[in-house]
């Protein structure tokens, strides 16, 4: 596993999840943080050490072993120990788990929590469940099969007499634990917790102020730091000089740290150590730097999108070739090609990267916003020449991640620092530093081309791609499958054709890319539903009639390049999602002039989306009226965190879909601060509805999918809006108001 | 020179920098964590306060010019979350992340201050300059109509 290099996130998170810790990324790790990863064999977990904390007084805390990055992970993943546990969820405290890949698989991401932990929690807390039952049995001196639980009691016999957990946990903790594979699970017709909505157990702490941010962190003697970063990719610092910097009050240190790309990857720069935020930043701004900017300052967004072009004029790498999609267009008599392009995107999370970081001799303390504060820790413990055990992580709350904070960068630089000055040291972004050193979302290019036959049906389906793909920021060396990661289920098409061509060529950039929101879903659900919407009016039938039409009869489709542990993409659970959405947005219902309507659905995360958008559109000004979502996420835990998560999954793609690009220029961002790089505010938000399929399938991911339907759901219903008109289609985000006009 | 102030019905009183924003003074000299950073240039709203009663950007407010004034910040309102505004929020499940709900709900209170029964188009008015990213504007919305109605 270790020499498997594969960056796709999927692939990253499962294999992470499979017990690998975070440390795919090993083939840039400290070799010992590899070992350690690959020697841990999990020794049986006590439940009620690990998962479960009862005081004599029957006080019930309950471990959270993910990071909460406002996902709702600390409240669902809580209620499924609860559910088996049978306790009352009114009597629950949670707390986040302490740092340890040992016990816990802390990577948060992938839109894969529930999905991964809904059964290893079920058997935890069934487990424990079962040691108080026999706990109790064996004081009464009677079979647990005579016992049960409920309520965070053990009751027996008539008249019933029971024991509270804390009167058990002392006795129980001591007795065998459960085999977990045959530990008895409830059956979901008892369930009183999962499924039903429950309030959010961080909420009251988030309106009060006391929710304690990695930001927030303020251990004894805290110093705090700002780094200054060439703003050109892979600069480096020339020299530098200090002296105006260390005249500025409350400055204590001004030094230099490495750029990285070991462990992390990092820019490296220019630290300033202050007493205050303020004074840090201060001091940056008198610091006088001469940059060694690299050769990547040739580089633009014009540049780029001539590669692309030139690119676009060659046949790509074969992805998938089924049938023969290129004879198929040639004879076809109707066809259609269209060009679609996608630029970067930023993260811009609400609290700004910053990581607190305190070494001293044989121990290290951290406190990190991290979606992955296992590899955090083997960061700290390389820079600080520590074994990863002597680093304790605290896992804080975080301000937002979207896939930002699955990076190390910002904790390598702040064990780095904290190592020049010995004390516990905070290293501060700010909205600048955010917003020009992220990890990008690809900029891509997308040539489709389709045929229809006689009858309108999809004779061929041809998907070029060209983009600046995550895998090659990640393997510069070996990026012998750039492509891995850039179509996810885009190849994975739904809509039923003989001939389906699929290609690929790598663009080059030094923009730095990784996983946002969604990842490549959000260019392939783009593309591909707003490709198939044109071929739906080009065959002169109803988009969702044409939809519903073309993925055809119920059969399960293989995840294309998949693992075997994918599971298809069901066609019905498709089909439910489009025609839920379809029904409760009153699909077909007429418009009046200037208004249009428009449908998108797709498969990602495992879960089935569908959106309607209904937009006015008049004198050039775009308004969107309201957002209909159904969605598929198998058996819903807490519904309303389902509903919390779809809402906003709409609004970061509504803000991809309407705002900014990230662009480049002399080889560094353009964008800045929100002045520059908008964001959906509350005078632009629409009504978002969410309606959820009552499943009882295996629950699957929510977090991310709702992102790939919410562009062409708006860009649909736009060109629905201009169809008297006959406008063109708007093929390239964001939607610019020239493409309005 | 010290710089006094109120905070909270607190008075304080800080030797710092005069063009300090107030942000820092109250994060980093004060440890009061509640009033979050997000752009530092007025651009979010993650900062926000009251200044006498008016919603403030903290962090491009410098503290100098807080002298004698009367501040409050989101510990301010209540610290087990009895405030109206604070308890539709939580009915409502507003937050998500939570990171710019300290500034969403000062702001929140602000507008309530001055037309305890808004409109929708108050609402967008009032709460536009504060960014969410995680999108919770819907829920921002119904919590100020829920907190009006339990006022009225």
């Amino acid at each position: 596993m270790a020499t498997q290099l594969s960056v796709d996130r999927r692939t990253f998170l499962k294999t992470s999840a499979a017990g690998g810790a975070a440390l795919l990324i090993g083939f840039h790790l400290p070799a010992g943080a590899t070992d350690h990863a690959q020697a841990q064999e999990k020794p049986p977990i006590n439940p009620l050490n690990a998962w479960v904390r009862i005081t004599p007084d029957d006080r019930v805390t309950l471990i959270l072993g993910k990071s909460e990055m406002g996902q709702g992970i600390m409240t669902a993943l809580p209620m499924i120990l609860a559910e088996e546990l049978c306790l009352d969820w009114k009597n629950v405290k949670v707390e986040q788990a302490p740092t340890n890949p040992k016990i816990y698989d802390h990577g948060t991401g992938g839109s894969g929590s529930i999905a991964g932990s809904w059964l290893p929690l079920r058997q935890a807390g069934a487990a424990a469940r079962e040691m108080l039952i026999a706990a109790a049995a064996k004081k009464w001196e009677v079979t647990a099969d005579t016992c049960k639980a409920q309520n965070g009691r053990v009751v027996h016999g008539h008249p019933q007499r029971s024991f509270g957990y804390g009167e058990l946990v002392a006795d129980a903790a001591l007795l065998p634990i459960p085999n977990l594979k045959e530990v008895p699970l409830k059956n979901s017709n008892e369930f009183t917790i999962v499924g039903h909505d429950m309030h959010r157990v961080d909420a009251a702490a988030k309106a009060t102020g006391s929710a304690k941010f990695g930001i927030d962190s303020r251990p004894k003697g805290l110093q705090y730091a700002v780094i200054a970063r060439c703003p050109v990719f892979n600069g480096k610092v020339a020299s530098f000089d200090a002296t105006k910097a260390k005249a500025v009050p409350g400055v204590r240190d001004v030094f230099q740290i490495e750029s990285s790309g070991r462990g992390a990857s990092t820019t490296g720069g220019v630290a300033v150590v202050a007493d205050n935020s303020w004074a840090a930043l201060q001091g940056r701004n008198a610091l006088q730097i001469k940059w060694d900017e690299g050769s990547a300052a040739g580089e633009s967004t014009a540049e780029l999108r001539k590669q692309f072009l030139a690119t676009a004029a060659k046949p790509g790498k074969i992805v998938r070739n089924d049938g023969d999609a290129d004879a198929s267009l040639a004879a076809a008599s109707r066809k259609l090609e269209a060009v679609y392009e996608l630029p970067f995107a930023a993260h811009v999370c609400m609290e700004p990267m910053n990581c607190t970081v305190h070494i001293q001799g044989d121990r290290a303390e951290a406190w990190v916003p991290s979606q992955g504060p296992q590899w955090a820790q083997s960061v700290i413990a390389e820079i600080a020449k520590l074994p990863p055990e002597s680093v304790t992580v605290h896992t804080t709350l975080m301000g937002g991640g979207f896939g930002r904070r699955y990076q190390a960068d910002f904790v390598m630089e702040a064990a780095q620092v904290a190592k020049t000055t010995g004390k516990p040291v905070m290293v501060l972004w700010t909205r600048e530093d955010d917003m020009q050193h992220d990890f990008y979302r690809p900029a891509s290019y997308h040539k489709m081309q389709g045929a229809l036959d006689a009858d309108g049906n999809l004779a061929a389906w041809k998907h070029f791609q060209t983009s600046t793909s995550i895998a090659a920021k990640w393997r510069p060396n070996g990026a012998e499958k750039p492509e891995q990661g850039e179509f996810g289920t885009g190849a994975t098409i739904p809509y039923t054709t003989q001939n389906i061509r699929i290609e690929y060529t790598l663009a080059h950039s030094s923009a730095p890319r990784a996983w946002w929101r969604s990842v490549e879903h959000s260019s392939s659900g783009f593309v591909m539903e707003s490709f198939i919407d044109e071929m739906a009016h080009a065959a002169g039938q109803d988009p969702l009639a044409y939809r519903l039409k073309l993925i055809g009869d119920a059969r399960a489709i293989p995840q294309f390049d998949g693992s075997p542990n994918d599971p298809p993409l069901t066609t019905a659970r498709l089909k439910g999602v489009l025609q839920l959405a379809a029904d409760k947005a009153g699909w077909g219902k007429p418009m009046p002039a200037n208004q249009g309507r428009g449908i998108a659905a797709f498969f990602s995360f495992d879960s089935y989306l569908a959106a309607v958008a209904e937009v006015t559109l008049r004198n050039g000004q775009l308004k969107v009226n309201r957002i209909v979502c159904a969605v598929d996420c198998g058996r819903p835990i807490n519904p309303d965190g389902i509903r919390a998560q779809v809402e906003s999954a709409a609004i970061y793609a509504l803000t991809a879909t309407l705002k900014d690009a990230i662009t480049v220029e002399h080889g560094s961002i353009v964008q800045t601060n929100f002045n520059n790089y908008g964001m959906i505010r509350m005078k632009d938000a629409p009504p978002i509805e969410v309606h959820i399929v009552q499943s009882t399938e295996q629950p699957t991911g929510i977090g991310e999918p709702t992102v790939p339907v919410i562009a062409p759901a708006i860009c649909n219903a736009i060109f629905d809006a201009r169809r008297k008109s006959k406008a063109l289609r708007i093929r390239r985000l964001p939607i610019h108001s020239e493409d309005l006009a | 020179m010290a710089i006094s102030f109120t905070v909270n019905g607190k008075s304080q009183s800080v030797d710092v920098s005069p063009e300090m924003p107030l942000l820092w003074v109250l994060r980093d000299t004060l440890n009061m964590t509640g009033t979050k950073f997000g752009c530092g240039m007025a651009l979010c709203g993650a900062c926000t306060v009251h200044i006498d009663g008016t919603a403030t950007r903290s962090c491009i407010t410098p503290i100098s010019s807080v002298a004698g004034k009367k501040i409050t910040t989101i510990e301010g309102l209540s610290t087990d979350g009895s405030h109206p505004v604070q308890q539709a929020w939580i009915e409502e499940d507003v937050p998500q992340c939570g990171y710019c709900q300290s500034g969403q709900i000062m702001s929140a209170v602000a507008l309530l201050a001055k037309k305890p029964n808004p409109t929708d188009a108050d609402i967008d008015s009032a709460m536009s300059g504060n960014i969410c990213r995680c999108g919770t504007y819907q829920r921002i919305r119904k919590a100020i109509h829920r907190a009006a109605g339990a006022k009225a």
